[in-house]
Order: C-alpha cells, then structure tokens, then sequence
C-alpha cells in the first residue's frame, strides 16, 4: 500500500494547482508510531506532507460534516460508504467533493502490536504484507494479517464505493467472512452474563466521548451527553451513566454505522465500543437486508416505511 | 436493551390506538403479570453518590 503516498500527493497537487478544490483531507504522518493524523493541505506544495500507510484508521468522512468549500478527500472502502452516508443525510454536497478512492487492504491494530511486542515500540515499517516493529527489545517481523484491526480483518468493503479517481487498481474483496461471530457469542449468553459482560467491557471508561468525536455519525450540534436542559444523562462516571451513554450512542447510529472501527481506535482505553454497534448492524442486515453507505440514491430503511416492513416486536 | 443484559420482557413495546381501549386493558395486564414474574429491576438502578 506503500506506492499509494505518490500517487496521492500527484492527485492532490494537480487539483490543487488546478484550483479543482479549496483543500484535500488526507492523512501524514503522526508524531508516535502507528498513529498517523488527519491533515488539511491548502497548498500544492504541502502536498509532501501527504501519505498513506497502514495506520490512517481514522475516518475522513468525519472532517466533511457541513463544509461548503470545494474539497478532495483520500477515501478507503469505510471512508467513502461513510460520505455516502453523509450524502443521503445532506451533510455534504456531492458537487463540492472530489473523491479519492483508496483500495484498502485494512489497517493495523497499534494496540495489538503494543501487546505482542511487549516493549517501548519506536517504529514501524511496513514492507509488502510484512510488519517490522523496532524498538526498545529486537527487531520484530510480523504477518500484516495477524495484526489486522479486527473491524478490517472482517471487513467486505474494501474498495471504495464511490470515487472521483483512484490511486491503483481496486483490491479483491474478502469472501466468505463471518462478520458477526462476536455479537453471536453475546447473544447466546444468559442475560444475567450479558450484563456482566458489558459491566466489564466499560469498566475503564472515562467518559472522554472520544469515540462520539472520531464517528462520522456523530454530528449533532448538541450531543444529547452535553445538553443539560434537559438532562438526558449524568454527566458523572456511575456506570449507569456510562453505559446509557454507550447505548444511547451506539441506537444513534443504527442503520447508520458502516463498522470503520473509528470509535474502537481512538479509544484511550481500549474500549471494544463495536460490541453495541455491531448488534445493530447485524439487527438491521437481517431485518431489513440491509447495509448502509452503498448508494448514495436509496434512502435507508429507517428512513422509509414500506409494507413489509417487520413488526414482530409490537404486540 | 436485551442484548445488553435486560431480562427479556422487562422492555416491552405496543401499538394501541385511543379506540382500542380493551386492548390497552389487555397490554397493561400483560405487562404488570411479566414485570411482576419477573421481580424487582436489578439493573439501571442508580445509588447516591458516596460522599467521603
């Protein structure tokens, strides 16, 4: 994926000296390692700062929310089903957008390098499918496969979308994945050793809602956590609070949520925060068959009324 | 709110028009025996803050 940062900065520095867009969103590289940062590049000779690896996780879609200007964005499969998303929501105009597509063959968990390797890590190089982490014990080589976010390894969008160019031929797309193996484990416990569950899942929640400001979904002007007339939830760490939060959030984006595994990524503590989302994801596929983001021009389901829509749950 | 460990029949959801007053006689009834089979809520309950 390495060859892509070329690529990218030549598109980039050809519409921004073509004046085809006001800006372009990528990503360069962060001050850690495996930890790569957004970026706004106004200039066509900035476009140096630009690059792609395996550690640009975080979704640009994000950064779109109400902008008007003309702008060019580096989109991997999830990035552009979430600018679909943006789209169908009116949050963005197509016409403004110039749309790079990155053909993704997923990004790379930091947190699960940090815990394999053990040690201080100070860099990370990638070489082909290979991971060499280099730091304070050996030199380390690792399969780029076993170190898969765990969003990524299941993931069957690969590709983007929706795209203006593309920076190389589009990837093969994973078949015969179970995507939804976790949330099945949940759903086959007792109720009292799902509650346990989630307790410990949120244990360590600090209620930063950095995972509500990495989503592309989470856009309301007012959060519902931060109003306080009325008061929706405690403001306090009772984990009550914390988990409505959690649920409340993750209901916000039923039907919306493409899985991109921002909110889990950004997470100081390591939250699995795709355990509420992904029900809602797998409850949607299997009563409506549907998967958001890809088609900007059909309304999802909890949009639209139909007929046949199911309604066992109502007595 | 089940996948997360609320006791099935704990949340429960129905439709009734302002017509249909036996059917909400009916729904209420329901509601009242489950919550009741099921006893007093374990979860969601909120303590006073300790204060030191």
């Amino acid at each position: 994926m390495l060859e892509y940062t070329e690529k990218i900065r030549e598109i980039s520095q050809k519409l921004l000296k073509d004046s085809k867009v006001d800006m372009v969103i990528g990503f360069r590289k962060g001050t850690v390692p495996m930890m790569n940062e957004p970026t706004f590049i106004r200039n066509a000779n900035e476009v140096g700062q630009l690059i792609w690896d395996s550690n640009c996780g975080i979704n640009l879609a994000n950064y779109l929310t109400g902008r008007k200007e003309k702008i060019g964005i580096v989109a991997k499969g999830c990035d552009s089903r979430n600018i679909v998303v943006h789209l169908v929501e009116n949050k963005v105009n197509r016409d403004n957008l110039h749309i790079i597509g990155v053909p993704c063959k997923g990004m790379i968990d930091r947190r699960k390098i940090g815990v394999i390797y053990g040690e201080e890590i100070l860099n990370v190089v990638e070489d082909g499918e290979k991971i060499v982490v280099e730091g304070d014990g050996d030199e380390k080589v690792y399969d780029k496969k076993d170190v898969l976010q765990e969003n990524c390894a299941i993931c069957i969008h690969r590709n983007p979308v929706i795209y203006d160019e593309l920076v190389a031929d589009l990837v093969e797309e994973q078949k015969d994945v179970d995507r939804y193996e976790d949330v099945r484990k949940i759903e086959s416990m007792p109720p009292d050793e799902k509650w346990a569950y989630f307790e410990g899942l949120l244990k360590n929640c600090i209620r930063c809602y950095a995972c509500r400001n990495a989503c592309p979904l989470c856009y309301c002007p007012t959060c519902f956590v931060d109003e306080s007339r009325p008061q929706w939830v405690g403001k306090s760490i009772d984990p009550v609070d914390t988990r409505t939060f959690h649920f409340l959030r993750a209901y916000h984006c039923a039907g919306r949520c493409t899985d991109c595994g921002a909110c889990e990524r950004v997470c100081p503590v390591g939250i699995n925060v795709r355990a509420f989302t992904k029900k809602l994801e797998k409850d949607v596929k299997e009563l409506y068959d549907w998967e958001i983001g890809l088609d900007p021009n059909v309304r999802p389901p909890l949009d639209v009324y139909k007929t046949q829509d199911p309604e066992d749950f109502i007595k | 709110m089940e996948h997360m460990g609320i006791e099935p029949g704990r949340l429960q959801f129905s439709w009734i028009s302002s017509a249909e007053s036996t059917k909400f006689v009916k729904v209420v009834k329901e509601v009242t025996e489950t919550i009741k089979s099921l006893g007093p809520r374990k979860h969601f309950i909120k303590t006073e803050a300790k204060v030191a």
